[in-house]
């Protein structure tokens, strides 16, 4: 994909280098990436065997864990600079986050999981304020996302299927259109034709909203849609400790 | 405001177990509540035994042992004061009032209490409240007795009924006035006090049925009998103990001395309230004992509550971790489990003292009519509040526990939950 010149002057979205971490505890994970970047509005896919460590390459890319050593920059930010306070409502304004299973808070109703991020992020709420209520918009959301939200109203969100939690998780991470969507195996559950359709509904959002992807999955014949295909051992080098 | 109202939601999803918490730490607190609420009662109902009397006098002995024979009927006189001291005591120009009280027999296990009439008008309790009659009227006849509410309750007894005073104060006594039967003049309204338990009869009845007596026991071949004792002079030698009241209580201490420094005999003079001070401060080790055993229940409560949250911990780990992820910070997480913590324990508070309430309100009645206990439905006092802040503030602190371990894990967890 060619990119206009201006690109240069767009920081990227996320750029790692040097970058070592090592989870404490009995799991002592440890993972170092030397050189990694994720340009503006990039869709880049993720894939690597279980246990390379892309759940610890998401949490640093995340800001929820720091890196001991390396630089990592979020927006042209220096994270490391960052208290944590900052990092999480960095996180919160510019970051869209879509969970392989179990993404939704069951006991709260379908469009409090959708405005959730909201809470944290003053931008992004004005941002999905812009064209009337940041309710109108997360309705707005789920339907463009199949989700007919006159229907869901009265629905627990217990009672949804799993594809439609996808599509309600993908609502939450998308609204006030974040910079970076980051989705770990979010179609692993769904059937192909399902996939399809979701990845479908998601791109078209991601468009909209000029948003960056990062999706971790195991399923390489996804990559045709992406603009990159990245391998997780080809970037960065986990390691296993057995616990003494 | 999403997030409180999710914590709100989840603490629903987890109805039985917060309910059990609440309703465990409600019943402590209406426990802690409650034996404050005794102990003040019972303080308060030993307070208003004895009302409007300024000075006890009686023989020499200590004040607590004076009080609690005179006034509450428990132990005995250890001397009694002569009749010659008694109205040296009356004439004194402070007095305003004296009422002798003579102790020593017993009907059935109540005392028997030889006084004036002026008893039933002088002698007070609660506030000032003066004795009632329930039935009947007060001894005219040498021998009329006035009894108690629980005398008449417990012997089911009438006006008009006969009764046998017995020498001593066993309730089986072996010695009895039989030649010399009472009759029921009068029955008592209920007043919480030692009156109930008390047959009242005149000074000179005392007298007379002793009149043939020597040393405790009646004399052989000089038995007097009913209808002559009436025909003689029944003046009273000795009597057991006086209640005095005083014209000015600027005179108490001043009379006082005089008293306990009177040169014919040793008498003791005390001031009641002063006197039931002393006595609380002996009781008051038990009074502790009970606070700490009901303190202990209280923390018990928090553990569970503690112990509960914990345990909700590892399934709420994921509820968390998307917490987390949508930017909730490690503290909003911190916040939400240690306001959850105390939310728990302000309604358990709450609760429990709603509960103590309305329990007091169905089984006031009740205690007092048993006990002759009141227990007073008033606002929390300042200390009450105390305490009840202190709970709520230590179910604040106690939810930091698990609150900190919810801290750490979702730290640990990062993006994703291993579960």
């Amino acid at each position: 994909m060619q990119r206009p010149a201006t690109q240069t002057v767009t920081p990227d979205i996320v750029r790692m280098s040097g970058v070592r971490f090592r989870w404490r505890g009995a799991r002592a994970f440890s993972l170092a990436i030397d050189d990694f970047a994720l340009r503006a509005k990039e869709r880049v896919l993720l894939v690597g065997p279980s246990g390379a460590g892309k759940s610890t390459f998401l949490s640093l890319l995340c800001g929820i864990v720091t890196p001991l050593a390396g630089r990592l920059e979020m927006l042209g930010t220096d994270t490391a600079r960052l208290s944590s306070a900052a990092r999480d409502h960095f996180r919160a304004e510019h970051f869209g986050i879509v969970f392989q299973m179990f993404n939704l808070l069951p006991y709260g109703s379908i469009l409090d999981n959708v405005l959730l991020p909201l809470s944290f992020a003053r931008k992004r709420r004005a941002r999905a304020g812009q064209n009337g209520s940041i309710e109108a918009e997360a309705r707005r959301l789920l339907s463009s996302l199949g989700l007919d939200p006159a229907e869901l109203d009265g629905l627990s969100t217990a009672n949804l299927s799993v594809g439609q939690q996808q599509r309600v998780a993908a609502a939450r991470a998308l609204i006030g259109a974040p910079e970076l969507i980051v989705a770990d195996e979010p179609t692993s559950a769904l059937d192909r034709d399902r996939q399809n359709a979701f990845l479908d509904l998601l791109f078209a959002e991601i468009g909209a909203a000029g948003s960056s992807l990062i999706m971790v999955s195991h399923e390489e014949q996804l990559g045709a849609r992406f603009d990159r295909v990245l391998r997780l051992e080809d970037i960065a080098i986990g390691e296993r400790r057995v616990a003494a | 405001m999403i997030v409180p109202r999710l914590a709100l939601q989840s603490l629903r999803n987890r109805a039985l177990t917060a309910s059990l918490t609440v309703l465990a730490i409600a019943f402590s607190v209406m426990l802690l509540l409650g034996v404050e609420k005794v102990r003040t009662g019972a303080r308060q109902s030993f307070a208003d035994t004895i009302s409007g009397t300024d000075l006890i006098v009686g023989a020499r002995s200590g004040g607590i042992q004076l009080l609690l024979y005179s006034v509450f009927r428990i132990g005995n006189a250890t001397n009694n004061i002569t009749w010659k001291s008694y109205e040296d005591i009356a004439k004194r120009p402070e007095v305003a009032w004296i009422v002798p009280m003579s102790l020593g027999d017993s009907h059935h296990g109540f005392r028997v209490m030889g006084t004036t009439l002026d008893y039933f008008k002088r002698y007070k309790y609660r506030h000032g409240q003066q004795i009632a009659f329930a039935e009947g009227q007060p001894f005219h006849d040498l021998f009329d007795a006035v009894i108690g509410a629980d005398v008449a309750q417990a012997l089911r007894y009438k006006v008009g009924d006969p009764i046998i005073v017995a020498h001593g104060l066993g309730s089986v006594s072996f010695v009895e006035h039989a030649d010399k039967p009472f009759r029921v003049s009068g029955i008592l309204a209920k007043t919480g006090t030692p009156v109930d338990r008390t047959v009242h009869v005149s000074l000179e009845a005392i007298e007379a049925i002793h009149v043939d007596w020597q040393s405790g026991m009646p004399q052989p071949g000089q038995s007097v009998s009913a209808d002559e004792v009436r025909r003689m002079e029944l003046a009273p030698k000795a009597i057991t103990a006086a209640l005095v009241g005083l014209k000015s209580k600027l005179a108490t201490f001043k009379l006082q001395r005089l008293i306990n420094e009177y040169r014919a005999e040793p008498l003791s003079a005390i001031i009641p309230g002063a006197a039931l001070q002393e006595l609380w401060g002996l009781v008051g080790t038990a009074e502790t004992a009970l606070a700490v055993v009901s303190a202990m229940v209280v923390a018990t409560a928090l553990l569970g509550m503690v112990t509960m949250v914990l345990t909700t911990l590892n399934e709420r780990r994921r509820e968390m971790a998307i917490l987390r992820s949508v930017g909730a910070r490690p503290v909003t997480i911190l916040g939400l489990l240690a306001t959850e913590a105390g939310l728990l324990t302000l309604a358990g508070v709450v609760l429990g003292a709603l509960l103590l309430y309305a329990a007091l309100g169905l089984m006031q009645p009740y205690i007092d009519r048993t006990y002759g206990l009141q227990l007073a439905i008033d606002a929390p006092t300042r200390r009450e509040w105390l305490t009840l802040g202190a709970i709520v503030a230590a179910g604040f602190v106690a939810g930091l526990l698990p609150a900190m371990r919810a801290y750490r894990l979702s730290l640990a967890d990062g993006m994703t939950v291993r579960t």
